[in-house]
């Protein structure tokens, strides 16, 4: 069965949430990824929101974090101050992020592109991804990836990853044992190395070679011994993605 | 304490505790009055130029958008906002010349629909300021130091970031772990409008749903203007008193704007109007685009009533509410398939 890049990097990081695990879901990629692991291997992933919501069974694509649909049959419509209490308190294992930048750290620029002062193009900013990326246990990263967004030297740290290396979250304040665990680009996936918790490719995508990967990336790539090739989606994972968790295209049409 | 770290970040809304317990004790009535007026008297009475200000809900959730039209209709300038993820408020008032300084931990975009072009045209020519970075979790704790009388909220936020250098954190040593600490300021913003499902003429509030940080934001507010959608008698209010997120010392106003938080969702009642937010974003392209906007939506009605007729009225309102209940499918103009 034919899939978009969209739909590859849907349904690969649903395949690492484990169910009876909490995860933090922004809207987008990471909710359509969430909502199949709900509906495949995991009914019992418990969704949480920045914004309050606890515990959704979500029926349609929220447009947002905070909009009614995140409370759907949820076991809680809480508060910000209690969902990120949640997180800082340890109890949030998973939670998914996204970025314009992104160096081998795993740390993330959604800030600014160019000189802060005047900014080439002005993103968002941290939203909820500093606390995310600050507070929940293990992090997944989901970013197209090439060149200009796998870089070298962030133009700005919005969210730390393992900020220098080993011992640098904890040695900043940061809760011990936190930190980037797995990135999914449309190319590959990648791990953080134990010893150097520099990023490292462990599986490319079908059809898609180490040397591609390895291109595209603005940095030194470490590559596992053995790189394995990604499963496909399955044509169960697509007809639910296309039929019932985003029948609109609202996240996936885009290909 | 050791300070390790000094954000760079421009200090808003602070004031010391005891200065805060002062203004509270001399502002805040105690006593139980009819705050009703029109929104127009409200933004009259409680914003002024200069002010920086809190919109209480989330990006398009719950927000008084409002108060934003009145506040563009009466012409406020060298404003400061606190972007706790703003998205169609901050826009429009952006685009309206109200706003020229930002506290950010989210704006200039839209969540799911994309970047915000008036945003970004503002802050990349200049014309808008950003003058500290924080993050979501680090804005509501700002606001939850203030509401709990305290100079800052100690966190595990923002710690080894540039989202902290930019800010208007500190960072010390810990007395009781000796680990690195991000302490954020109290933040008492001028005023707040909150938007709520119903409330009664002294101001006492109930919200359906998600509160966000409206607990926290309505406790810090130095002026705290409540929009309703529907206004309710006391008795409900005393007959469900665990339902009040809102008490009516904390409130200076009260005015009844069904629809208010269109084009946003309203939990429960009417969901985003994503018809209208598409048309924004076509628009906001060029500062034409948004001159036509505003003239259409802002200067050329008289109040909010008369914004809902033109935006399709009870029909379109209708649909919105078919759509909050999931009775029809969402059509987004912005997505592709």
């Amino acid at each position: 069965m034919e899939y978009n890049l969209t739909e590859l990097m849907a349904c690969v990081s649903s395949r690492l949430l484990e169910d009876g695990k909490s995860v933090l879901v922004g809207t987008g990629l990471p909710l359509v990824s969430a909502s199949l692991a709900q509906r495949l291997h995991a009914p019992n992933l418990l969704v949480v929101f920045e914004a309050g919501a606890i515990g959704a069974k979500i029926p349609t694509i929220p447009i947002s974090v905070g909009d009614s649909r995140t409370c759907h049959k949820a076991v809680m419509a809480a508060s910000m101050d209690y969902v990120m209490s949640c997180a800082q308190l340890g109890l949030v294992d998973y939670a998914f992020l996204g970025a314009a930048q992104m160096d081998m750290y795993g740390n993330l620029n959604t800030t600014v592109i160019g000189d802060y002062a005047a900014p080439k193009v002005r993103l968002p900013g941290s939203g909820g991804g500093n606390d995310a990326g600050s507070l929940c246990r293990s992090t997944i990263i989901l970013m197209r990836h090439d060149k200009r967004r796998f870089v070298e030297k962030l133009d700005f740290l919005t969210t730390p990853g393992y900020l220098t290396g080993p011992g640098a979250r904890e040695k900043a304040g940061l809760p011990a044992g936190s930190g980037p665990h797995r990135v999914i680009s449309q190319l590959g996936v990648m791990d953080f190395d134990d010893e150097t918790k520099r990023m490292r490719l462990i599986s490319v995508h079908p059809g898609v070679t180490v040397e591609e990967v390895v291109e595209n990336t603005g940095f030194e790539l470490l590559i596992r011994d053995e790189v394995s090739e990604t499963r496909p989606p399955t044509e169960a994972e697509l007809k639910l993605l296309r039929e019932e968790i985003d029948s609109a295209g609202i996240v996936l049409g885009k290909g | 304490m050791n300070v390790i770290q000094e954000g760079e970040g421009e200090l808003l809304g602070w004031m010391d505790p005891d200065e805060a317990r002062r203004w509270m004790a001399e502002n805040k009535s105690r006593s139980l009055s009819d705050k009703r007026m029109t929104l127009r008297e409200a933004v009259e009475r409680f914003t002024r130029d200069g002010d920086y200000f809190a919109m209480g809900g989330f990006g398009h959730i719950r927000v008084s958008m409002a108060a934003i039209y009145e506040m563009i209709r009466q012409g406020r300038k060298n404003m400061a906002m606190a972007a706790k993820t703003a998205v169609h408020d901050i826009d429009v008032l952006i685009g309206g010349g109200i706003v020229d300084r930002v506290e950010c931990a989210y704006a200039f975009g839209h969540e799911l629909r994309g970047l915000s072009p008036t945003g970004r045209r503002a802050v990349e020519s200049g014309k808008v300021k950003v003058v500290g970075e924080i993050s979501n979790a680090g804005f509501q704790w700002r606001f939850k130091a203030a509401a709990m009388g305290l100079p800052f909220m100690p966190t595990r936020v923002m710690l080894g970031s540039d989202t902290l250098r930019k800010s208007s954190a500190k960072v010390v040593d810990d007395p009781f772990t000796g680990k690195p600490l991000c302490l954020l300021p109290a933040c008492y913003p001028d005023f707040v409008f909150v938007h709520v499902h119903r409330c009664d003429m002294y101001g006492n509030a109930q919200i359906d749903g998600i509160t966000i940080e409206d607990i926290e934001l309505a406790m810090a507010a130095k002026r705290l203007i409540i929009t309703t959608e529907e206004l309710i008698d006391t008795e409900e209010i005393r007959n469900h008193p665990d339902r009040t997120a809102v008490p009516f010392f904390l409130v200076d106003a009260v005015c009844v704007l069904p629809y208010g938080s269109h084009p946003g969702n309203m939990p429960g009642l009417y969901y985003s109007d994503e018809e209208h937010i598409a048309e924004w974003l076509r628009l906001s392209r060029t500062d034409e685009g948004v001159e036509e906007y505003l003239e259409k939506y802002v200067h050329s009605v008289d109040d909010f009533p008369e914004y809902v007729e033109k935006i399709g009225g009870a029909e379109k309102m209708e649909y919105l509410a078919r759509l909050e209940r999931l009775e029809v499918p969402l059509e987004a103009p912005w997505a592709r398939r």
